[in-house]
């Protein structure tokens, strides 16, 4: 049956922002886009004029499973992702067992397709058991599935790895994704280097631990000619050696995530865990760098960093206490109260940030756009009523965060998956 | 001017006012410990729980003495830092406060677990020094004896010298002698000065003569190399060659310049053995007054704020 929604307002290129459209879905694709389409053995749902926009597709997330199924599992991920308005994530490949080969890969494909309520693309690793060592078996996981390669946030040490990595997986055209974050700067770091820290009595990171790895990629990637995209950036340096490498033409894309620009170190004073992400929380002169890098394009995507951990491992002392954030159910809100709502950037391009640009680099020509033909992959978003941040109320089992309390605007509504409302 | 508080992390919390209250009512139990009967009532009925989670010597000591002059029940229990793997830091200090304890005196590697227990127990807590962080008993009792021997702090140069990246107590002495209105310059190897220092509101010398120049009190800090990173530091000898508080670097500081250092002491390392064995070294003084500063910490939080008169 086809399901009619009445009365959208879209803010996509090539409709009218104050005319109010009718988008009809049948067999989870949109089969037409008009106005006061007919309406006979279809579905109604008329949205009264409330903007819909093409579903978010994260770009950094891990579902934990299979593996930590105590912190989360692909009904819980799938549900917060739907609730966050994200109608297909990506799994990051630090799973238990890692993501190295063909059959974890079918795996949670199979599982996804039986439990989740959203579409999960699985990554696969560079190198077998994420451990840095051998390279993993790329091909077979492109044939079962993954759209891109990483070794998630695990340390990249060797160039050599990295290096042959881009060159093998040119032909499969797969986007390299690389956390950068050189471990021996990193040391015993567990928060930003710098004052806050050194107030604290905290060992620090510091920014040229990422800088370093930012700068060896983007050489790397060069050299190769590979599809590099660097994870979760969080430094001035980061973005502005980024934004020359495009502009020497390099083919480099970039995501960051709202806590990189929403948050600076201040968060973890009194060693507040919930905080503690990796790479940590920076200052301001780099929150300031992470938002020009969005207006100006330099960063392409903003990923959601979902890395949900236990409450109990958040209740630690600082050192111990496990890196993550439970961020899928407050991405969108939180990108649009610190970018659209202070006039920083449009929801137009916010939009393309969270969705057009993470298809366009995971090569899903299906998804991103709200236009004939492709997926009926659509959220419904308010963004007039401001409201709170409630852990507690999360479909995460990760039922915390950082800005809980916080009152924000950009609501998602309503979640549509291939013509399904979930 | 009386304190309102339940726990005692570090210097970095504090007022002017509160650090100059709590170094007065230090100077009042110093009284009590000079005469004859060193027994007070104050502690009368509760228990103290020395928790630590590092080795120590003296700073065990003048805690327990302390409560024990109090007349307070006192437990010890020091742990091996493996002991954690087995029970967290929050059960232990539920079991601890559910068996009635009044005080928990906590040593730990890691910074800020003191104010992780301290949420979670009614005790009141002391931190006897968190990892990196800060010690707060050791640095008013360094203060007490600057006190005692400089009259006051306003105008007051002070140089330390050492290793700030893994000293406690050097920074709680920065957040107070900044805040009492002396002047700090610091010296050490650049690798060993914390990150952003400056912003401490402190001068930086690498060059120790610099520091030390005109100073009235040099605080010198332990050289620990063994639990470092082998990158920041190449040998003892080494740093003593440029950093040693010896009779020449001495020239530069005031006549009366006194010499200080928490112990325990590498001799010819920090500070050269015959600045040790001068008059201007004045550890003994520090260690004598150890004990009325940890009474005058116990007192006032037994009180809750309650005015000494």
């Amino acid at each position: 049956m086809k399901t009619i929604l009445r009365n959208c307002t879209l803010i996509t290129d090539g409709f009218d922002v104050q005319q109010r459209y009718d988008i009809c879905m049948h067999n989870g694709i949109i089969e037409q886009i008009g106005a006061q389409l007919e309406t006979e053995d279809a579905k109604v749902l008329d949205l009264e004029g409330n903007i819909v926009l093409p579903g978010f597709i994260d770009m950094h997330c891990n579902i934990c499973e299979p593996g930590y199924e105590n912190v989360e599992d692909i009904i819980t991920v799938s549900r917060s992702a739907a609730r966050g308005g994200f109608t297909s994530i990506t799994c990051e490949p630090n799973t238990k067992p890692v993501i190295d080969n063909k059959t974890v890969v079918e795996y949670i494909v199979s599982k996804s397709k039986a439990q989740s309520v959203v579409n999960i693309y699985p990554y696969g690793s560079m190198s077998m058991g994420c451990e840095g060592k051998a390279i993993a078996e790329i091909g077979e996981m492109y044939d079962a599935g993954v759209v891109a390669i990483s070794d998630g946030d695990e340390f990249v040490d060797s160039a050599a790895l990295l290096r042959n990595v881009m060159r093998y997986s040119k032909m499969f055209d797969l986007p390299i994704i690389t956390h950068c974050e050189d471990r021996s700067l990193s040391g015993k770091g567990v928060m930003n280097e710098g004052y806050t820290a050194a107030c604290l009595g905290l060992s620090g990171m510091p920014r040229e631990a990422e800088e370093v790895q930012v700068a060896r990629n983007i050489l790397l990637a060069e050299i190769t000619g590979a599809k590099l995209h660097i994870a979760h950036i969080s430094t001035a340096g980061s973005v502005s050696m980024i934004r020359d490498a495009k502009e020497r033409g390099i083919r480099l894309t970039c995501e960051t995530c709202p806590h990189y620009f929403a948050l600076t170190e201040s968060a973890v004073e009194n060693y507040n865990t919930l905080a503690k992400v990796n790479p940590p929380l920076r200052t301001t002169k780099d929150v300031t760098a992470v938002v020009e890098g969005i207006v100006d394009g330099t960063i392409d995507a903003i990923a959601s960093g979902h890395s949900p951990v236990s409450l109990t491992e958040k209740k630690k002392e600082f050192d111990q206490a496990a890196y993550g954030i439970s961020a899928l159910e407050t991405a969108f809100s939180i990108s649009y109260t610190y970018l659209v709502q202070n006039g920083k950037i449009t929801l137009k391009r916010l939009a393309e940030l969270m969705s057009k640009k993470p298809a366009e680099i995971l090569n899903l020509t299906q998804k991103g756009e709200i236009a004939v033909g492709k997926d009926a992959d659509l959220i419904v978003i308010d963004t007039k009523e401001s409201y709170l941040i409630e852990p507690q109320l999360f479909a995460s089992k990760a039922k915390f965060s950082p800005f809980a309390g916080q009152e924000v605007r950009g609501r998602v509504v309503c979640t549509i998956v291939k013509g399904k409302i979930v | 001017m009386p304190m309102h508080q339940k726990d005692f992390f570090g210097l970095r919390d504090l007022s002017a006012d509160d650090i100059r209250y709590i170094l007065s009512t230090a100077e009042t139990m110093k009284y009590i410990l000079n005469q004859k009967n060193k027994k007070s009532p104050y502690l009368q009925g509760k228990s103290v729980i020395i928790l630590f989670y590092e080795q120590s010597a003296r700073a065990k000591l003048s805690y327990e003495l302390a409560a024990q002059h109090m007349s307070a029940n006192v437990v010890d229990m020091t742990h091996s830092a493996h002991s954690m793997e087995r029970e967290s830091l929050q059960d232990m200090g539920q079991l601890i406060d559910q068996m009635g304890a009044d005080f928990i005196i906590l040593r730990h590697p890691m910074a800020g677990a003191a104010r992780l227990l301290a949420s979670c127990v009614e005790a009141s807590v002391i931190n006897a020094g968190d990892g990196y962080n800060e010690n707060p008993g050791q640095s008013l009792l360094d203060l007490l004896t600057i006190k005692e021997q400089k009259g006051g702090f306003e105008g007051l140069k002070v140089a330390i010298v050492g290793d700030l990246v893994h000293s406690r107590v050097s920074k709680s002495n920065i957040w107070g002698l900044t805040k009492l209105g002396a002047e700090v310059c610091v010296s050490g190897p650049p690798t060993l000065l914390l990150p952003d220092i400056e912003k401490f509101g402190v001068q930086v010398h690498y060059d120790a003569r610099e520091a030390v120049n005109g100073a009235d009190v040099i605080l010198t800090t332990r050289m620990r190399l063994e639990t470092q990173d082998k990158t920041f530091l190449p040998s003892l000898d080494e740093y003593k060659r440029f950093f040693r508080i010896d009779h020449h670097l001495l020239k530069y500081a005031k006549k009366d310049a006194i010499v200080m250092h928490p112990g325990p002491i590498q001799r010819g390392i920090e500070i050269s053995d015959g600045v040790i064995d001068s008059p201007q070294c004045i550890i003994n003084d520090q260690i004598a007054n150890s004990v009325a500063v940890r009474m005058a910490m116990f007192y006032i939080l037994s009180q809750m704020g309650g005015n000494f008169a």
